[in-house]
């Protein structure tokens, strides 16, 4: 079934973020401000992407990475009948312009430029189509989109979206059981550890706020991208703090569900089996 | 008579309506009026009071089912609703996801009236060739792996059976022994 929808509705981050959980493997497409961007993933990590009319040709990736010259860039352009940018990667290399490395680094660079472009657009129309690889002769460089969607939350600016998004500062946070999540292998800030050192059920993400010197907009942002990497995830604090995100004006009431004996909840199933 | 009550909520347009007459054995209590705003786009009525439908076990024990407005300025309807729930069903629309935000506010408004009130999520229309597929919409509301998320077509008997039972599996997991 291919997923279709509005960035309106469901943005970059939260796209990216279902992408990686659910390790999926197709191209992503996004149709927005009169372009459009492709991107490709093989079991949750981005692996290629192009926008537009930008071209995605390797010698461009090369050139804007200033591994090549514009000169060179145009040179090979216009003689090198290699179309495919792994065999003029190739070339490159065995000719001593570039090393596979800086070829590796200039494609993710590339890929990265794309899809940081992509969080900045709040609206357009979007499908992902499993199981679609780019083509043969592209590149391709794994990228942990968890890491992507940290500096991408990093760069999302709307206030409101994040209001939005993280509406209740007196929930509390708890790291997600996650066995393939090493926090060692993600990259984060200074503000985002500080934040780390402070997560505990126990503490609201105001109190966290509080702790750090940090104010509602900070706070907000360092968590949305935890939340959205899947660090973390909102819990109710210990002790019962009042949730003001809930409708106002209501009282609360945590009932307990209505004490009913299981012969009941037995007759009921059956019941239900028979109709 | 013993009663029981059952809370289908969700976004507007999810099928909350459809989803209590497939199964109810009376005609279901519905106020649906015309609509008369943007929404309209969507669909022709909406439920402005709430759905009532029944199923009847013995002469000694009912079932009701209680669907929510669909609309949001009857937000204030929900908790007198849920008062007294043994549990409630989150009936999301698998394809739009325009709603999903609404359906996760709905999620922790709901949770919050009983923390301990278990519930399940149906991704309903699963019929239509956009759906988003249940695990994928578990991911998109953020849904603890601990709650169930089945797929669903409200129309379809056999879908809101297993729907209804799948809440009373979780229902009866958390009741003692007699």
């Amino acid at each position: 079934m291919a997923l279709k929808g509005n960035l309106r509705d469901f943005s970059t981050t939260q796209l990216l973020n279902l992408i990686n959980l659910a390790r999926k493997t197709g191209a992503l497409t996004i149709e927005a401000q009169g372009t459009s961007a492709k991107l490709f993933f093989k079991e949750g990590k981005l692996i290629h992407a192009s926008l537009g009319d930008q071209d995605g040709h390797l010698a461009n990736m090369l050139l804007k990475a200033g591994k090549l010259s514009a000169e060179q860039t145009r040179a090979i352009q216009a003689h090198s009948e290699v179309d495919s940018d792994k065999e003029l990667g190739l070339l490159l290399i065995n000719a001593g312009y570039v090393t596979q490395n800086d070829i590796v680094q200039s494609v993710k660079a590339y890929i990265l430029d794309v899809v940081y472009t992509l969080f900045t657009w709040v609206e357009g129309l979007f499908y992902f189509e499993p199981n679609i690889l780019p083509s043969e002769d592209k590149i391709t460089v794994p990228i942990n989109l968890e890491n992507v969607i940290m500096e991408g939350s990093r760069r999302l600016k709307e206030w409101e979206r994040l209001q939005d998004e993280l509406p209740d500062l007196n929930r509390a946070l708890r790291f997600t059981d996650r066995p393939d999540t090493k926090l060692r292998d993600i990259n984060l800030s200074v503000e985002e550890w500080r934040v780390i050192s402070f997560i505990n059920p126990r503490n609201t993400i105001k109190q966290i706020a509080q702790s750090n010197n940090m104010d509602d907009f900070q706070i907000r942002k360092i968590v949305y991208g935890m939340l959205q990497a899947g660090l973390v995830e909102l819990v109710t604090p210990e002790g019962g703090e009042a949730k003001p995100g809930m409708p106002p004006g209501r009282p609360r009431t945590a009932a307990p569900p209505p004490a009913v004996k299981r012969g009941v909840i037995l007759r009921l199933i059956d019941r239900i089996k028979k109709i | 008579m013993q009663t029981v009550k059952m809370v289908v909520t969700g976004p507007f347009s999810a099928g909350k309506t459809e989803f209590i007459r497939t199964i109810s054995e009376i005609d279901v209590v519905s106020t649906e009026r015309k609509i008369t705003d943007e929404t309209k786009s969507i669909k022709e009525e909406t439920t402005v009071a709430m759905d009532f439908g029944r199923i009847t076990v013995d002469e000694d024990l009912v079932l009701y089912l209680f669907g929510t407005p669909g609309q949001k300025r009857f937000d204030f309807m929900w908790e007198i609703l849920s008062e007294g729930m043994l549990g409630f069903i989150v009936l999301v629309d698998s394809v739009r996801p325009e709603t999903f935000r609404e359906a996760r506010r709905i999620l922790d408004v709901f949770s919050s009236y009983g923390a301990a009130t278990p519930y399940i999520v149906a991704a309903n229309k699963q019929d239509l060739p956009d759906a988003w597929p249940p695990e994928d919409l578990r991911i998109a509301l953020k849904i603890d792996r601990n709650v169930k998320v089945l797929p669903c077509v409200a129309t379809d008997k056999e879908s809101v059976k297993n729907v209804l039972l799948e809440l009373l599996y979780s229902i009866l997991e958390g009741t003692e022994e007699e």
